[in-house]
């Protein structure tokens, strides 16, 4: 697999890495001094009293419960709908909040329990939680980064500050943990471990291990299994096939409380996947929501109907990548396939939430370093898609303000590798990939159409930001703005797709190439009926 | 690249608007609409409410200017009666005026930094992030990033050796905010030294006396004159109500919080000695109960003498001489002297900071600010800066006191440091040997092993005041233990950094920095 070089000899520079991890840290407390979400929103409030609550149920009820309706823990009223791991997280956090402020966590009583010092503590558990599962592994991904980079690769997005700077400023995860309420650093964090243990150290026992954690932490991290699935069983035809049961007993050791009798599996099992839920919440980047925009999908086929569609067709997408992966194994190849996988998942199937464009993004960042001009183009969009979510929770100001933030970084990064650049440097691909890549030979009419494309999707999404924020839309199609804005990052993230799996495109091996290529093909449609769209918004706003 | 930094550091002024807000907002919000409605007789006898307008003219013409662009946002926040209003546009408008303003901070910063050769940019990221003008213009709320700016402005054209304009920019600043006249001195003796006399010097030594060009000195009068003039004259009727609202000697020796001067040493030995008088069952000559470290109000020693304003003055005064009479000696130096200038300055903020009468902690960052632009000019000018950029820093923040924005102004200052300190070692290429390498983890770089421990020290302090202190539950019993350890311990280090400083400056020896070109100011003085 990956070359290795010699463990004592590499090389970390570490200038701006001390000054950059503070600044990370600071943008994470600047926006968690916004509301969160459902801040001042009874009855039910948003994720954030969604995580009080489980502290509450976790600490007041018998473990046997916490997945079940009894008259102490309503089900209606967010009940607990991740796996175990997270009970356990919130049982741990629902003890100190016990002991700091035991009002929070009143069964019950403590309903929309809110104020500045119970904020300020949850605020704290987030950022601790970051800090210890997700940074520490950015740190250790960001340190391997430059390790294996090859002596004469002068990459300035290789070197371990500045790949550690443009990991941890990425807005998403910010805004959404800090400003918006969750924990999805923990699992990302986990998930990020995992990664890590197969590219940098190749030790599968520690990788599955911290896999199946992430994996218990929060379903969505099912993303990324078809992945590692592959790898371990590919490493199983060459070695032991420990990893089988190594992922075995975690899950045993994790599920031990629940799995002594079927009646206790069982309603775990069904919060976790709730198919009755419908096919997409509110307004999602993803195919069925731009399909539903010409159909209406409700209305022609049932909701079993719709489970199966969307099995297949995710299936259909992700095999490609992970067959790929399977017969040629390689550390790149393992990084790529997990973006693919993930955002074929995102795109295709069932019950996807806005916020999931996380679970793809953060294999993007990873890869961010090989690939920074698609890359960032993909973590530019992927923020954006989550602007209807952001604006509900008052979160204008700091996705503005970050998103500023990871502009201009990326842009000083450019500048640092070569000086004359400006500003906008970063809207030319063929500048981007002269300096990550200077001895390849690009091909210059495909990098103009890049940035072409690039220079209008940056477009699209600059008027659509103010026809969010400033026009309010006609009374006819009041979902008029996160429409177009969804199918714009519809395409961008199709069209990341494009990109992505053209990497292995080059070696035909797969007759189910061609039908992926068929799907895309479709794709390349929508990004032209996107940027009309775009047009019209203009000329409607003049 | 200063593009990017501007967007950044902008961003992340953004990020503040909502933030907490110190009373410093009302008072602003009431100055905008003073000067909006009231007819300039009135603007400094209102009392509708109780913060009155207390700056010179023109910052009042200012906040009149703001005032007009504020009736678009929210024309209420311009009643006079409306007391306490904050609206979201009022609070949107004040903030982003203030974020406004500071955009001729950074051109001001640009100017500064681009006299320089070496790191260049560093010191414009230092100054454009100073998170000590962070946290008091854009949290706690005041226009200083505008007030640096005209500062800065000041200095680089006395840099560039354009006296005319430097004094200029010097009066204008003074007539927005009196409290520069701490360092007027350094102005007056550098001006007097550099531009009235045309011959620097004859030896490289004395003083030329017979080269005073009298037409010099008139120039620089008129210019001086002039500005006052235009800035006083509307209101030549009500000066004594304009002066009596300027200088209030009326409010006691030390802030609510005390600032990390001399003072604050000195009350504490006064508390120490109070203590101890009553432990050896001493009688103290007075019996004094106001000695609570939250009041504004004057108080009395218990055991050592009151100090009156004057005493402060005077010992302002004495302690800035012997840097003042050492610049005229240097100036006898055409091609540092400028440098020299800016050293002065500095030395003669930490003197008027550490002796001056209710000085606000505020005030330190008239001291690092200069001090910053200094820092990539010697080696001794470094240490010193990192020195004190971490403890002057550290002491502005009791003035953020809410308990959320604590992760935030400690990263700010961690931020800031960061950058310093792995930086500018860079600079001065310190020879690395194997033993510092190795254990490079704990030893600050430049530092030496007492201010390394004063660092350590600083640290275990703010686990104490953030953590401990509230876990042993003091917060109820002491409620002002933790400032006072603050001012304290903060005051020893400016004491030190002062004396340090001083020192330096002092016997600061021309011959010995042949570091720094510059070539624009050679060029200004030949066509001089």
């Amino acid at each position: 697999m990956t070359k290795k070089s010699d463990p004592l000899k590499f090389t970390v520079t570490k200038t701006a890495l001390l000054p950059g991890f503070f600044f990370a840290l600071l943008l994470r407390w600047c926006v968690a001094a916004y509301p969160y979400s459902g801040y001042n929103k009874p009855p039910m409030y948003g994720d954030y009293e969604a995580q009080r609550h489980w502290q509450e149920i976790t600490v007041q009820t018998p473990l046997i419960n916490w997945y079940r309706n009894t008259s102490h823990n309503d089900l209606n009223y967010w009940g607990l709908d991740y796996p175990p791991l997270t009970a356990y997280h919130s049982y741990l956090l629902g003890l100190i909040a016990d002991w700091l402020d035991p009002e929070s966590v009143r069964l019950f009583a403590s309903r929309g329990y809110e104020n500045e010092n119970h904020k300020s503590f949850m605020r704290w558990t987030v950022f601790l939680s970051d800090l210890y599962f997700y940074i520490t592994a950015v740190m250790c991904i960001c340190i391997d980064v430059e390790r294996i980079r090859a002596k004469d690769d002068k990459n300035v997005f290789k070197r371990t500050d500045i790949s550690f700077i443009m990991f941890l400023l990425y807005p998403g995860l910010i805004l959404i943990d800090h400003g918006h309420f969750q924990y999805n650093c923990v699992s990302l964090g986990l998930f990020l471990w995992a990664t890590f243990f197969i590219i940098a150290i190749e030790n599968d026992i520690l990788s599955t291990i911290f896999f199946v954690l992430a994996l218990n932490y929060k379903q969505m991290e099912l993303y990324h299994a078809f992945p590692f699935f592959f790898y371990f069983l590919r490493k199983c035809f060459c070695g032991v096939p420990n990893r089988a049961v190594t992922v075995v007993t975690c899950f045993v050791i994790i599920w031990y409380p629940f799995i002594t009798s079927w009646d206790n599996l069982v309603p775990v099992v069904k919060r976790l996947f709730p198919f009755q839920r419908g096919v997409f919440e509110d307004k999602v980047s993803n195919f069925w929501c731009t399909v539903n925009v010409f159909i209406k999908l409700k209305n022609v086929y049932t909701n079993d109907e719709m489970v199966t569609m969307c099995f297949l067709t995710t299936l259909m997408a992700a095999m490609p990548s992970c067959l790929d992966l399977f017969f040629r194994i390689n550390r790149k190849k393992f990084v790529l396939s997990l973006i693919n996988v993930s955002l074929a998942f995102f795109l295709f199937s069932f019950q996807v939430h806005e916020k999931t464009i996380l679970v793809v993004a953060i294999p993007v960042v990873i890869h961010f370093p090989d690939d920074p001009f698609m890359c960032f183009w993909f973590l530019l969009v992927s923020t954006f898609s989550m602007l209807p979510l952001l604006l509900k929770d008052h979160l204008l100001i700091p996705y503005i303000a970050t998103g500023l933030v990871y502009i201009s970084a990326y842009s000083i990064v450019l500048n640092l590798a070569q000086p004359n650049s400006w500003f906008l440097s970063f809207l030319n691909a063929n500048g981007v990939y002269s300096i990550v890549a200077p001895n390849n030979k690009h091909n210059s009419v495909w990098l103009k159409l890049l940035t072409t494309c690039f220079f209008l999707s940056l477009q699209g999404m600059f008027w659509l930001h103010l026809g969010t924020i400033f026009v309010k839309p006609p009374d006819r199609y009041p979902d008029l703005f996160p429409e177009v804005a969804d199918e714009s990052d519809g395409c961008g993230a199709k069209f990341s797709v494009l990109i992505v799996s053209d990497k292995f495109q080059g070696k035909p091996l797969l007759a189910r190439h061609r039908l992926v290529n068929s799907v895309l093909q479709e794709e390349l449609k929508t990004i032209h009926a996107f940027t009309q769209k775009t047009l019209t918004v203009e000329q409607w706003k003049k | 690249m200063i593009t990017q930094i501007i967007f950044i550091v902008t961003g992340i002024k953004f990020l503040f608007m909502p933030l907490y807000r110190s009373t410093d907002f009302e008072v602003h919000r009431n100055w905008l609409a003073i000067t909006h409605n009231r007819s300039i007789e009135q603007w400094y006898f209102d009392t509708t409410s109780e913060w009155t307008l207390d700056y010179p003219p023109f910052f009042a013409w200012l906040e009149l200017g703001i005032s007009h662009v504020a009736k678009f946002f929210d024309p209420e926040m311009l009643r006079v009666e409306n007391l306490n209003y904050a609206s979201d546009m009022t609070v949107l408008f004040q903030r982003l005026s203030v974020i406004m303003l500071d955009f001729f901070y950074i051109y001001s910063v640009k100017r500064c930094s681009d006299l320089l050769d070496n790191g260049k940019l560093l010191v414009f990221v230092l100054l454009v992030s100073n998170p000590g003008l962070i946290m008091v213009d854009h949290i706690h709320f005041q226009y200083n990033g505008f007030l640096f700016g005209l500062l800065l402005l000041s200095v680089s054209h006395m840099i560039t050796g354009n006296f005319l304009k430097s004094a200029f920019w010097f009066a204008v600043l003074l007539n927005f905010k009196h409290i520069f006249l701490y360092i007027a001195p350094v102005y007056v003796v550098y001006l007097m030294r550099a531009y009235c006399f045309t011959v620097s010097s004859v030896d490289g030594v004395h003083t030329p006396w017979n080269s005073y060009s009298i037409t010099n000195f008139i120039k620089l009068a008129i210019i001086v004159v002039t500005v006052f003039g235009i800035s006083f004259g509307p209101f030549i009727r009500q000066l004594p109500q304009l002066f009596s609202r300027l200088f209030p000697f009326k409010r006691g020796l030390c802030h609510a919080y005390w600032a990390p001067n001399f003072w604050a040493l000195y009350n504490f030995c006064d508390k120490v000695l109070q203590h101890l008088c009553a432990a050896f069952g001493i009688k103290i000559p007075r019996n004094v109960a106001s000695m609570t470290g939250g009041l504004v109000q004057e108080f009395e020693h218990a055991v050592l003498p009151t100090i009156k304003p004057n005493v402060t003055f005077l010992l302002t005064v004495l302690s800035m001489m012997p840097a003042l009479v050492k610049l005229w000696h240097l100036g006898a130096d055409r091609r540092y002297r400028n440098m020299s200038f800016v050293r002065c300055l500095t030395v003669c903020a930490t003197c008027s900071f550490m002796f001056g009468w209710h000085v606000h902690e505020k005030a330190i960052l008239l001291v690092l600010i200069p001090l910053s632009f200094l820092s990539v000019l010697g080696v001794d000018d470094a240490k010193l800066f990192l020195f004190a950029t971490t403890v002057g820093h550290y002491s502005l923040f009791p003035l953020l006191y809410e308990r959320n924005l604590t992760p935030i102004k400690i990263l700010l200052l961690l931020t800031h440091c960061a950058v310093a300190f792995s930086y500018i070692p860079g600079l001065y290429e310190v020879p690395k040997t194997k033993k510092t390498r190795r254990r490079d983890v704990i030893i600050v770089p430049m530092m030496t092993c007492v201010e390394m421990l004063y660092f350590y020290g600083l640290l275990m302090l703010c686990v104490y005041e953030n953590v401990i202190h509230s876990l042993l539950g003091l917060d109820k019993t002491l409620p002002f233990l933790p400032l006072m350890m603050t001012s304290v311990y903060c005051s020893l280090g400016v004491f030190y950094f002062w004396v340090s400083y001083y020192h330096y400056f002092l016997t600061f020896n021309v011959s010995s920095v042949p570091i720094f070109k510059a070539p624009r100011s050679m060029e200004y003085q030949k066509v001089k």
